[in-house]
């Protein structure tokens, strides 16, 4: 066997290289592409006798200005920052706690809870959005950021409770029966254990929330009508396609300024996500 | 060190239902290595966890070192605990995991790496302490797992499996390094196991526990040799106690007293045995046998004879065994407990 098995390994390497960088290709081309477009010239970008991968004519810095001079980008990347922050704390708080207790404390109640929980997921955004506005204006929170901090946590939490629920579970409860026994009350365990070990689960959760709240249209734009409320969900699509002319440059520097921080945050945990990460804890 | 006691524990998972543990009283010896012994089911697991203040007790008390300590928490309780899959913090170091227990109590942070190197020296982990958990073999997680529980000196420990995920070649020096391990530190030790062969090397004293309840207490030679009932008497031993009936009792011998009539001295009982079958495992062979002729015609029966022996004897061949009578054992039908001896009226 062993020539053949020899044999078959350049092979092996090969197509492990091949299918890597297909999927390196496949996933920088986005970046790539909205990094090109923003400093291309306008009559660079619409000629398409050029070759579009490449600068045809001088790269230019006159979409960077427009997107963060004239329009309110800046603003709409705090609030963004800020509202995201405080859904993630929000869901954190509250789907934490809420899943680790059924998980771990309710027995088979739990499971049905938590199937429950899912379900509320399911129910599409736009049937939910007649009675979240009334809650809203009773709250007197209308074109305020607060509107979206408020109404986001609803979908956010019932899909990280599940989420979370299922890391919990994939916890051996024996760790938390030794931590108890080694002298930790369960909620010293509870945040000295579990938390740690799900680290990656709650990553996801942060990542997943903060995500939705940069992307998300539909209630932003109703919420919340004046410019400097705004989200760039909202902000960029308003402001920049403007009747049927799309700022393609400002539009692509606007995505790309938004989403390199999330993509650089997302690999630096990566292995975090990968790494099955209670290996080790038991047998 | 101290010791343990329960009174009358219960435990009733599913009101109305028969309990885990139905009134179980143990007193345990100053320093002793006790074992309970039972198959799963038994309710070994739920008393230990009883014990650990993991699992409330329905009814019942238990103390440790003379103290009640039924409802504290088990961080209050002094004990340390082994679980069966070690249970080792798989995002912490060799050295974090051992000085858990330090810091979860509170001793003052100098005086950790001493004590961690004094509990990793004694299991001879020393050189293990910067890795992670999933970086170890089986035996060094064991290793961990022990030093994590005795580096804060508790005055109880309380084992559940540790051995039960170890290969059966590590698992018998594991058992002599436990037992060596428990001599030399000397504190009091709940071992529970489902394995007769580790409850009988180990333990100074065994509980067997079936249902819930305690069926015997005694040394390793006393539930071997004087089983209080059938339970203990087929549980213990490989294979187990032949059961013969014999009117209102079931008379009790234990395979490898069941010999040739040229080995056995003294008063015995001759049992005629046609052969069935014969197992050769190296260092003893078991005969498989129907009882021949008399009253107990047709009973099957087992013998185990030394490898020295040459049988003899193939399938089918009628022989004459014999049993001494100081073998033989006595139980009540009923209620399948241990009763005197009798004479038997054999022919």
């Amino acid at each position: 066997m062993g020539p053949v098995a020899g044999g078959r390994r350049p092979p092996v390497r090969i197509f492990r290289w091949v299918a890597l960088s297909v999927f390196s290709v496949l996933l920088a081309f986005p970046f790539v592409w909205m990094a090109i477009t923003s400093f291309k010239q306008t009559s660079d970008l619409y000629d398409v006798e050029n070759n579009p991968f490449l600068f045809n004519e001088m790269p230019t810095l006159e979409h960077v200005e427009l997107l963060l001079g004239e329009t309110l980008f800046p603003r709409w990347l705090l609030n963004t920052a800020f509202a995201g922050t405080m859904v993630v704390l929000i869901t954190l708080l509250l789907a934490v706690p809420a899943a680790y207790a059924l998980a771990r404390l309710t027995g088979r109640w739990g499971e049905r809870l938590g199937i429950a929980i899912f379900l509320t997921y399911l129910i599409p955004p736009t049937l939910l959005f007649i009675p979240m506005s009334r809650v809203v204006s009773i709250l007197g929170l209308q074109d305020s950021l607060w509107s979206i901090i408020v109404v986001y946590p609803t979908f956010t939490i019932p899909f990280s409770i599940w989420l979370l629920m299922a890391f919990f579970k994939s916890i051996p409860s024996e760790l938390e029966d030794a931590a108890m026994v080694d002298g930790l009350t369960r909620f010293q365990a509870f945040l000295r254990l579990v938390i740690p070990i799900s680290f990656s689960g709650i990553l996801t959760v942060v990542i997943f929330t903060f995500t939705l709240v940069t992307q998300e249209f539909v209630y932003a734009l109703t919420f919340i009508s004046s410019a400097s409320n705004q989200t760039i969900g909202v902000g960029v699509p308003i402001y920049l396609v403007r009747g049927d002319v799309y700022y393609w440059g400002s539009l692509m520097a606007a995505c790309l300024i938004a989403s390199l921080p999330i993509a650089v945050f997302y690999n630096l945990f990566l292995d975090r996500f990968i790494a099955g990460f209670t290996v080790g804890a038991v047998k | 060190m101290a010791v343990v006691e329960t009174k009358d524990l219960t435990k009733v998972f599913t009101p109305g239902e028969r309990g885990a543990v139905n009134d179980v009283n143990l007193l345990t010896r100053e320093g002793e290595f006790m074992v309970f012994l039972g198959p799963s089911g038994s309710g070994k697991t739920t008393l230990l966890r009883m014990i650990a203040g993991l699992e409330d007790p329905t009814a019942g008390e238990i103390l440790i070192g003379g103290r009640v300590v039924t409802h504290l928490a088990p961080r209050d309780r002094g004990i340390a605990m082994v679980f069966q899959s070690y249970a080792l913090y798989p995002h912490l170091s060799v050295y974090k995991n051992i000085s858990f227990p330090l810091r979860a109590q509170g001793v003052p942070k100098e005086e950790h790496r001493g004590k961690v190197e004094w509990a990793a020296g004694l299991l001879g982990i020393g050189e293990l302490l910067e890795r992670k958990p999933r970086e170890l073999s089986g035996g060094e997680r064991q290793r961990v797992a022990l030093a994590r529980a005795i580096v804060r000196e508790p005055t109880v420990f309380l084992l559940d499996e540790p051995l039960s995920n170890l290969d059966a070649k590590l698992r018998a020096s594991a058992r002599e390094e436990l037992t060596e391990f428990h001599d030399r530190v000397g504190t009091t030790t709940i071992y529970v196991t489902h394995d007769q062969i580790e409850a009988m090397a180990m333990g100074d004293r065994i509980v067997v526990l079936h249902e819930g309840f305690v069926r015997q207490v005694g040394s390793p030679r006393e539930v071997y040799d004087d089983p209080a009932d059938t339970f203990v008497a087929t549980f213990l031993g490989s294979p187990p106690m032949n059961l013969v009936d014999h009117g209102d009792v079931l008379v009790g011998f234990r395979p490898e007293h069941l010999l040739p009539r040229s080995l056995v001295e003294g008063q015995a009982v001759e049992i005629g045995l046609r052969v069935t079958g014969i197992e050769y495992l190296g260092s003893e062979r078991i005969l498989y046998a129907l009882i021949d002729r008399d009253r107990f015609a047709e009973q099957r029966v087992v013998a185990k004879l030394p490898a020295t022996y040459d049988v003899g004897a193939a399938g089918g061949d009628a022989v004459d065994f014999a049993v001494a009578e100081r073998h033989l054992r006595f139980f009540d039908k009923t209620s399948e407990k241990r009763t005197g001896a009798r004479a038997l009226e054999w022919a």
